[in-house]
């Protein structure tokens, strides 16, 4: 028998019946409001950690929402952050002349946009291991091509970047907001986390759209989303190329906080930390994507100094965080599949559900 | 003329070595419709194996022999246990799992081996013949490598076409429920196939290592070579990696040798993505696939 429930007043007004973009965007300021908090009261090692997290989310948000909702997977995220570092790093060589960072950002993003079109185009149309298997190759085939390329490149050493001073009209206003002087370091972590925010929010708003509803029907059963008039190819392409672009701004910002961009930055490890964080924290959700980009910045510290307590040498410590991240990802596919988030709401929903 | 002999035995040389890794993938493919991607760290920590036996005083040919054996073991021992529980589900969930393995046998191996680089001896000489005045690039080990890894294809293909135990594996392979119908123990011979096809990645470990330098991720460039390789000869057929594995061997030793080794890997992506482009299906394929 079907339950009616009363629609209450407060039913009505409440968080679920807004349009998507409203809650989207109110949860964007609420965010933007908690970073400037958090941002002023940390200390400057800790800023550091937190601009880490930025670019490290941003990525996994990318790589949620390929793997989450469109069911590829890209085991080069890294590769392409690297591409979009490399770029980065080569427009903000000298402090004169060089582009606004906005510009730069944009600048950024499109080239591994179109590097993602490039791996893309002839990987994503076939399902299965394809885009695995092609994305593992840009993984491992990028730091080679920084070597070769070592005059314009920068070989092993990499090339470092002079990030641009913050624009007057900033400092003025987060002087008047905050009322403390706007360092290099901060600035740099208000940019990473405004990166974030805006592209959590395309992202949010893009999975609620159509072209979300077209990714996971997609996902969900192939055929029957090819009788409906999907275009799987295009569908499965374009959610690799939006993934890809996510991954060159979280390249640029890497460049902008680690000011080097060297092919040691962007090795196999990180593609595959990235792919761990949102396998944590829930395939598909944003959320998910954040706690585990959270969980990859601040873990390794703590696992290491374990580590190093329990008699390993620093070289054995530091490889422990990768085996702890290992080792809860088999657990979390086998054992609770829908990660941290996912588990939490599905057992949220089930207390909430009247039996 | 003397480059490109070199080049060209080089490159066959390698060519069987990848030849081997495609096909422990496609192995696994085929039986399980999962890309093994785990299976560079598993030929690495057997070839750590192997490294730790020959420094304790052990002759070469027993460590040799652990290492195709403790191979065996682990590959069982991953599909039983790992992915076992997901067979048949969600197919990235599969490949997560195995990258998940991928993590977390890099980090023992560094964990417990250390991460710098370490020498792996060779059985033969590295050095090549002289036939006259032209100076053959074909090593001792070289020769080695050819012929352990056609011994190896040759009796897959025993047990494959000539025996009971192969034709129900492809049986299992083919179709699970109606081998399963006829009383055929499908996961049993599931577990032997991984067991199989890591035994054969770790000959290919072995033999990557041998007279050469080995660190926790000096595999990893080998599976993607494998992946090129089985993808080129269409990810379904043990032939077509063979096949597909000398191409490769010869196109990236070419590269290596005519432009920069740095370009190897990415050369070994354009390689894939030409194909996916031209020939999806593979150099071999007849019939496209149909799915509505």
């Amino acid at each position: 028998m079907a339950t009616t429930v009363p629609v209450s007043m407060r039913d009505r007004l409440s968080w679920r019946r807004l349009p998507p973009l409203a809650r989207h965007l109110l949860v964007a300021l609420v965010g933007l409001a908690l970073i400037v908090v958090v941002i002023e009261t940390a200390g400057s090692f800790r800023q550091g950690q937190i601009s880490s997290m930025a670019y490290l989310a941003i990525a996994a948000g990318g790589l949620t929402v390929l793997t989450g909702q469109s069911g590829q997977l890209s085991l080069g995220h890294g590769a392409l952050m690297a591409v979009g570092a490399y770029t980065t790093a080569l427009l903000l060589q000298s402090r004169a002349g060089a582009p606004p960072l906005v510009v730069v950002l944009a600048i950024a993003t499109v080239v591994t946009l179109v590097v993602g079109v490039a791996v893309g185009i002839p990987a994503a149309r076939l399902h299965g291991p394809y885009i695995a298997g092609a994305t593992l190759s840009l993984a491992v085939a990028v730091p080679g091509v920084a070597l070769y390329f070592s005059e314009q490149l920068g070989g092993e050493q990499g090339l470092t970047l002079r990030v641009p001073e913050a624009p007057v009209w900033l400092l003025d206003t987060m002087f008047f907001i905050t009322g403390q002087e706007l360092t290099g370091r901060k600035y740099v972590a208000y940019v990473a986390w405004f990166c974030l925010v805006l592209t959590y929010l395309l992202l949010a708003n893009l999975g609620a759209s159509r072209v979300g509803r077209r990714w996971r029907a997609v996902r969900d059963d192939e055929v029957a989303a090819a009788i409906a008039g999907i275009n799987l190819g295009r569908a499965r392409v374009l959610a690799f190329v939006v993934s890809a672009a996510a991954a060159g701004l979280a390249g640029a910002v890497m460049a902008l906080v680690v000011r080097v961009s060297a092919p040691s930055g962007f090795t196999l490890t990180l593609s595959l930390g990235l792919l761990s964080a949102i396998v944590l924290g829930g395939l598909g959700s944003l959320l998910g994507a954040l706690i585990g980009a959270a969980i990859l910045t601040f873990l390794p510290q703590v696992v290491t100094s374990i580590g190093q307590d329990a008699g390993l040498s620093d070289l054995q410590a530091a490889e422990l965080a990768p085996l702890v991240y290992g080792l809860t990802v088999i657990l979390v596919i086998l054992l609770a599949p829908a990660g941290l988030v996912g588990t939490i709401r599905s057992g949220l929903a089930h207390r909430r559900r009247p039996t | 003329m003397q480059q490109l002999l070199t080049t060209t035995l080089t490159g066959l040389t390698l060519g069987m070595v990848y030849a081997a890794f495609a096909l422990a993938l496609v192995m696994i493919w085929r039986s399980t419709r999962i890309v093994n991607f785990a299976q560079a760290p598993m030929a690495m920590i057997t070839t750590y194996v192997a490294l730790t036996l020959i420094d304790a005083g052990q002759p070469f040919w027993l460590a040799f022999a652990a290492a195709l054996a403790s191979g065996l073991v682990l590959g069982a021992v991953v599909e039983r246990v790992v992915i076992r529980p997901v067979e048949g589900g969600s197919e990235v969930n599969a490949v997560i799992l195995t990258l998940g393995l991928f993590i977390v046998i890099h980090a023992l191996a560094a964990v417990i081996f250390g991460a710098r680089f370490r020498s792996f001896p060779a059985p033969f000489g590295l050095s090549g013949f002289r036939a006259g005045e032209v100076s053959i690039a074909l090593t001792g080990f070289g020769i080695f490598t050819i012929v352990s890894v056609l011994v190896v294809m040759g009796l897959l293909v025993l047990l494959f076409r000539r025996t009971d135990l192969g034709l129900t594996m492809r049986a299992a392979a083919f179709n699970q429920e109606v081998a399963r119908l006829l009383g055929v123990r499908v996961g049993r011979l599931l577990t032997l196939g991984w067991a199989l096809a890591a035994l054969v990645g770790s000959l290919a470990g072995l033999l990557i290592a041998g007279g050469s330098l080995v660190h926790p991720g000096y595999m990893d460039s080998v599976v993607v070579y494998g992946f090129v390789a089985a993808v080129l000869g269409g990810l379904d057929s043990p032939a077509g990696a063979v096949v597909g594995g000398l191409v490769l061997g010869l196109v990236l030793s070419l590269v290596s040798g005519l432009v920069s080794a740095a370009l190897v890997p990415l050369a070994a992506l354009v390689v894939l993505m030409v194909v996916l482009l031209v020939r999806p299906g593979g150099l071999f394929s007849t019939v496209t696939e149909r799915k509505v």
